[in-house]
């Protein structure tokens, strides 16, 4: 690549408001196709949201209109009765709650193993240390529906079936983490540990006082990142628990749709609204730093 | 000792199970009862079974459709994007990342209401327009499609997003020097962005294929696999023979399927990102 840069130190990526366009070109011409781009992107977003909206808006829709012919966007009159009706249809908070304390203590569980294993990978000199990382990535190289029979007999067999450890021991630490958190704890300098060492603290000090708090951002990326997938985890729920009760809100909703259970489309959007919007809250909520590190993570993953 | 956790767990619930699913692999294990070693016969029951012939010939379909959607929208939406002169460009990025957080069952719902035969909007839209789309999840070559087209709305974002911070990686220098030598923004994409941005998109290539082989969430809320099996994918086969059917012997066979599909797929993104990082550096 550096065959084509002559001025190779110029930074990569200026400030989009203060990059200034050089005055070469026609200036109209550009003006117009980035008015046409930006009409086309206004449509593209406008689509990408319908879904969103039809969720919103619908779970708030009386049932005749729902089922009216033709169909509508907006209601015309609003309504709470899919709210109320998804509430009394299923153990409803009970699907919630577990959908908290599943994707909540995954987070959790991940997050303090990850970052343990983690830091001895990154900051431990101890031998036979990259046959080791290279063994915790090769894992991630195995799907989890490819195991998916086995884990299941594994925890049926520890007798953990329909309970919250069950559910949460296969995810309580992976790879992806692993790997993600060590690349940040390689570039925090060593000296920082260093002058603590010589104060006599020991590793487990260094990993908690010094090294964890420079990472907050990485370890906020990582959980949110976490909490997101577990949360909206169809398979692992859906095969584990053999009683509604320990379901999650995904693996609820999704067996009201399955063929015995016929529900109005009100009611099922009501559910859906509940599902996304603490997702959706918290990605709103942290939306800038999360994509970037997304982007980053991508590639690193 | 710091790794102990994470080892007992990775060890405990990737390993063991891979080592557990290649022995029941050669036994007719059922849940239930005696387990006896049945050798090779697993794998000659996938690999003659007609519905899994249909369902990795289903995967693929599933795959071609779904893939080069997915990344040729990312790419395309990321150049436009890019464009430092567009307006709301912030707005853009976190709209068209939204469907991210969005479940594939969820999603699954919304899309089965808008393509609903008789109440869908988007069923009385395009018809409105002069496109009959009749009722898609039944019909048998319309399925498999719509399934595809919700993974790609719900997948789509998380590319772009990539593909993003790629483009802007490339630095503007080079874009500056193309624009003195006369060269046009045709000219700059094919010779600046293109070879610059190839990693990325092998990247993005390889993880969009290894998510279309692991297709279930939303064939599962959608179509059950139907109709006429014309949606049963690879992991609902294994859903099916593991967890309906209770065939463990067999389901674990065609795991393995999966898993070399997978390995290989893993093995290419590797490689070429093993190559990247040696551009980097």
């Amino acid at each position: 690549m550096t065959t084509l840069t002559p001025v190779a130190a110029e930074p990569a990526n200026p400030d989009p408001a203060l990059a200034d366009r050089p005055g070469r070109r026609p200036r109209r011409r550009m003006r117009t196709g980035t008015f046409v781009s930006f009409l086309a992107m206004l449509a593209v977003t406008a689509l990408v949201l319908l879904p969103i909206a039809i969720i919103v808006l619908t779970a708030f829709k009386p049932t005749a209109e729902v089922n009216a012919y033709p169909p509508t966007l907006v209601p015309d009159h609003w309504t709470l009765d899919n709210m109320r009706r998804i509430v009394t249809e299923l153990p409803f908070s009970r699907l919630v709650l577990n959908s908290f304390v599943f994707a909540g203590g995954v987070t959790a569980c991940a997050l303090v193993f990850d970052s343990l294993a983690a830091y001895a990978l990154a900051r431990i000199d101890f031998r036979g240390r990259n046959v080791l990382l290279i063994a915790i990535i090769a894992t991630l190289m195995i799907p989890f529906q490819a195991t998916l029979v086995p884990v299941y007999q594994l925890v049926s067999d520890l007798g953990w079936v329909n309970t919250f450890p069950g559910l949460i021991a296969p995810r309580a630490a992976d790879a992806f983490g692993i790997f993600f958190l060590r690349q940040f704890f390689l570039a925090l300098p060593r000296d920082l540990d260093s002058a603590a060492r010589i104060d006599g603290a020991g590793e487990f000090r260094i990993f908690r006082s010094i090294v964890l708090p420079n990472v907050v951002p990485a370890l906020l990326t990582l959980g949110i990142f976490t909490f997101v997938n577990n949360w909206n985890d169809l398979l692992w729920p859906l095969v584990f628990t053999t009683e509604q009760e320990m379901g999650t809100i995904t693996s609820g909703l999704s067996l009201l749709t399955g063929p015995g259970g016929i529900i109005p489309y009100g009611v099922m959007m009501a559910g859906s609204l509940i599902a996304i919007l603490p997702l959706a809250v918290a990605f709103l909520l942290v939306q800038r730093r999360f994509i970037e590190s997304v982007a980053t993570t991508g590639l690193k993953g | 000792m710091f790794l102990l956790p994470a080892l007992v767990i990775l060890a405990a619930f990737v390993l063991w199970p891979m080592i557990s699913a290649l022995r029941l692999s050669f036994t007719d294990a059922a849940g239930f009862g005696t387990e006896n070693w049945v050798g090779l016969e697993n794998y000659a029951a996938v690999l003659t079974d007609p519905d899994v012939r249909d369902a990795v010939l289903n995967t693929l379909l599933y795959a071609a459709i779904f893939t080069p959607t997915a990344v040729i929208a990312a790419l395309v939406l990321a150049l436009v994007v890019n464009n430092p002169l567009l307006p709301w460009r912030g707005f853009f990025r976190t709209t068209l990342f939204l469907p991210f957080v969005v479940s594939m069952a969820v999603a699954a719902f919304a899309w089965s209401y808008l393509i609903d035969p008789q109440v869908g909007l988007l069923t009385y839209w395009l018809g409105g327009l002069g496109i009959q789309l009749g009722d898609v999840l039944e019909d048998p070559t319309l399925a498999m499609p719509a399934v595809a087209l919700v993974a790609v709305w719900k997948s789509f974002g998380f590319y772009f997003v990539i593909f993003l911070a790629g483009l802007q990686d490339i630095p503007a220098s080079l874009y500056e020097a193309a624009r003195v030598d006369g060269a046009g923004a045709l000219s700059r994409f094919r010779h600046v962005t293109m070879p610059l941005l190839s990693n990325t998109f092998a990247f993005v290539l390889v993880f969009a294929m290894i998510a279309a082989l692991q297709a279930f969430d939303q064939i599962y809320v959608m179509t059950g696999g139907g109709p006429y099996g014309h949606t049963q994918t690879i992991v609902m086969e294994i859903y099916e023979s593991g967890f309906r059917k209770l065939e463990l012997g067999f389901a674990s066979a065609l795991s393995y399927v999966l898993l070399i599909a997978t390995l290989l797929l893993s093995i290419v993104q590797f490689t070429f990102f093993g190559r990247r990082e040696e551009d980097l550096s």
